[in-house]
């Protein structure tokens, strides 16, 4: 066994890994705010408790109907994701001509009142919620014990992402979608139904951000200011890899979480300001972002 | 910025203005609740301790019907600064006589020290800070009912003289954080084990896996958790999934309460060790309280800072009836601390002049969920601290109110 830095390899491997199994949750996460901001213009600040409300919908799913972590994984992004087709309908689309800021000002406040419901409801020290039996244990891999649930957020985390690239930018539908915000008016006019596209694209967002939520169930802590906690990490996050660059948001989440895994074998006091460090260093000197265009 | 959330009445409110003026010898006293009722601690405290001090005023009436107590709440947010706002107004303006609960030890600091300033009174129950009674302790301030030396020395001394010897810290990294390391680093010491390492992380942290790695290859014994709230669940929750407990070592929760215990599930849980100075299902009389504070709270399980506010105020209005006066909050406190205390939660016990209360402490480990009966039945007994051992010596505190 060799040291780097004075740091045994083992513990910097197994905190590599670590950082990588966090970043699946960045990225994730990014990516639904990065598909959000390219396709509808609206920096979802609602995203963060449409992630709780995808951990919650697991947690209700099998307290009143006996519905384990699996059929959840489908089910509670299917529901929280028609709740984020209703906002849409109901309240987002009457602002896709206005400044950001109305967007911005509208989902911050969404997130606050669903918090505020669900704390009232059901207090603010979490509920229990076990990782699935068919993934409990894990394995040891020589230089650290991988929990299966952590393998398995990764490989999840990585389909879902370039599973989520692929069809924005390499198929049919997701070249029609980028169309659309570039020039819906030349869009509609080939008889497509771009307010619908936008709707769904929305939909399929906020169902990420659950479905981010679901996976984050067994391991962090159910209760109704799980999303808050992480949120501002994951803007960071996007802000590096450049607002609305799905690409750039999937590879600044993998690779933010394993500067912030290296952060915590070095100097962990550190280890949840140095995202935001990154950023400023980022906005300094590439003002887009990392991957963003203009 | 969230306004107070409201004068809150008090069961003897109800009585009519001419009914108790026509009484002779009616007495009011005032009541502010300090406690966070929206945000991180509200299960802990919040709400809860509304009806707790509420409970208190209706027993009391009981005894002393010519009282007439109102009760007030405040959010601070758990910000010093605003605590210090919301109990400045009181003291000041709105005729408050003591405060009660603190539901921070920044929070409680801030608020002890305006209360010595306005000389008005201060009972602390959800802030868990030794130097309330300790180096910054005062006059007007009240310490009910747990602190972190009573948590390390619970704890950390049972842990130790059960074998495990060497200790690995997790701590938040702030001040009650660091107090609580530095208190059970102590004890652990003292007590022939020793300290193998420890990482401290920002309060807030979601992700402890890294810290978790950092733990299990130290070969400590015993991973202490020197954390509260959302951070000690997800430590523990995280160290489940890493077969920590399997591979040998334990974890010990230096400050779990039992609503901590119900969020985490008892499959997770099972097996902690930690202390505590009062448990819903102790014996007859809790269980009964208990059952009365639920009407007011259903399905809601108390915590010991929900038994503590409820006995803090009872005792106080003991004292105020007895002075006849709520005015002047250092003779209130001295009367606080004259009297024996004497209530159906904490027993028999006493204040002493630094204002530390004084009653046993338990040593509970969590039950396995083949064990657990009936909701809420989380705890096995498996020690019980006798008073005068649960609690800071009173030379070792620093308190200038004990040399004096």
């Amino acid at each position: 066994m060799f040291e780097i830095f004075g740091i045994p390899s083992q513990a910097l491997f197994g905190q590599l890994l670590i950082g990588l199994i966090n970043g699946s949750f960045y990225a994730l996460l990014s990516l639904g705010l990065a598909v959000i901001f390219g396709m509808l213009n609206i920096i979802n600040f609602a995203h963060g408790a449409q992630y709780m409300l995808g951990a919650f919908a697991a947690y209700l799913l099998l307290q009143l109907t006996g519905i384990g972590y699996w059929p959840a994984l489908i089910l509670a992004p299917i529901i929280v994701g028609i709740i984020g087709i209703v906002i849409e309908r109901t309240m987002l689309q009457w602002l896709y001509k206005l400044d950001h800021l109305y967007g911005l000002l509208l989902t911050f406040g969404l997130a606050l009142v669903i918090e505020g419901v669900f704390r009232n409801y059901y207090g603010s020290s979490g509920q229990p919620y076990q990782v699935p039996s068919s993934l409990a244990g894990g394995h040891n891999l020589g230089f650290m014990f991988l929990p299966n649930y952590r393998a398995w957020v990764i490989v999840a985390s990585l389909i879902v992402c370039f599973g989520t690239w692929f069809v924005i930018e390499k198929t049919r539908l997701g070249s029609y979608l980028r169309a659309a915000t570039e020039n819906p008016t030349l869009v509609r006019a080939f008889g497509i139904n771009v307010p619908r596209m936008i709707t769904l694209t929305y939909g399929f967002g906020v169902a990420l951000a659950a479905f981010a939520g679901v996976m984050a169930a067994p391991i962090y802590n159910v209760s109704p200011q799980m999303g808050s906690d992480i949120i501002i990490v994951v803007f960071a996050v996007v802000v590096i890899g450049g607002m609305g660059s799905i690409m750039g948001a999937i590879l600044t989440g993998f690779s933010l979480g394993i500067a912030e895994g290296l952060t915590k074998v070095f100097f962990p006091e550190a280890s949840s300001t140095v995202i935001f460090v990154i950023m400023a260093i980022v906005l300094l000197t590439r003002p887009a972002g990392l991957f963003g265009r203009g | 910025m969230k306004k107070i959330v409201g004068a809150v009445a008090a069961a003897t409110v109800a009585l009519a203005w001419s009914a108790a003026f026509a009484q002779s010898g009616t007495q009011k006293v005032k009541i502010g609740v300090i406690s966070d009722l929206s945000g991180l601690y509200q299960d802990i405290g919040g709400p809860g301790t509304i009806v707790a001090a509420k409970l208190a005023a209706a027993d009391y009436a009981k005894i002393n019907p010519n009282l007439q107590v109102e009760i007030v709440a405040g959010d601070p947010q758990n910000k010093a600064d605003i605590a210090a706002a919301i109990a400045t107004k009181w003291f000041e303006n709105e005729g408050v006589d003591a405060a009660v609960d603190g539901p921070n030890s920044a929070v409680a600091l801030a608020v002890s020290q305006v209360a010595a300033n306005k000389n008005k009174l201060f009972v602390v129950s959800g802030a868990a800070t030794s130097d309330l009674t300790g180096s910054k302790c005062n006059a007007n301030t009240i310490h009910w009912t747990y602190d972190t030396w009573m948590l390390a020395n619970g704890t950390g001394r049972a842990v130790v003289k059960t074998g495990g010897d060497s200790w690995f810290f997790l701590t938040a990294d702030y001040a009650f954080g660091h107090a609580l390391e530095r208190d059970t680093s102590a004890v652990v010491e003292a007590n022939g084990g020793k300290v193998l390492g420890k990482v401290r992380l920002p309060l807030n942290t979601h992700d402890f896996s890294s810290a978790l790695l950092h733990a299990q290859s130290s070969k400590a014994k015993i991973i202490g958790l020197a954390n509260a709230g959302g951070d000690t669940i997800n430590a523990i929750k995280q160290a489940a999934e890493f077969g920590i407990v399997k591979g040998g070592q334990n974890l010990a929760g230096l400050l779990v309460f039992s609503t901590d215990v119900k969020a985490l599930g008892l499959q997770v849980a099972q097996g902690l060790v930690l202390t505590e100075t009062w448990y819903w299902d102790l014996n007859d009389a809790s269980r009964a309280w208990t059952k009365r504070y639920q009407e007011a709270m259903p399905g809601k399980i108390p915590t010991m800072v929900h038994a503590g506010v409820y006995a803090s105020v009872l005792h106080y209005l003991k004292a105020v009836g007895e002075l006849k006066s709520s005015s002047d909050g250092r003779a209130v406190a001295e009367k606080m601390k004259a009297i024996p205390t004497d209530d159906p939660l904490f027993g028999k016990g006493m204040i002493r002049v630094d204002g530390r209360k004084i009653h046993p402490a338990y040593l509970f480990e969590v039950k396995k969920p083949e064990e657990s009966k009936y909701p809420g039945d989380f705890y096995k007994l498996r020690a019980t601290i006798p008073a005068e051992e649960a609690f800071r010596p009173l030379k070792d505190g620093g308190c200038s109110l004990v040399r004096s």
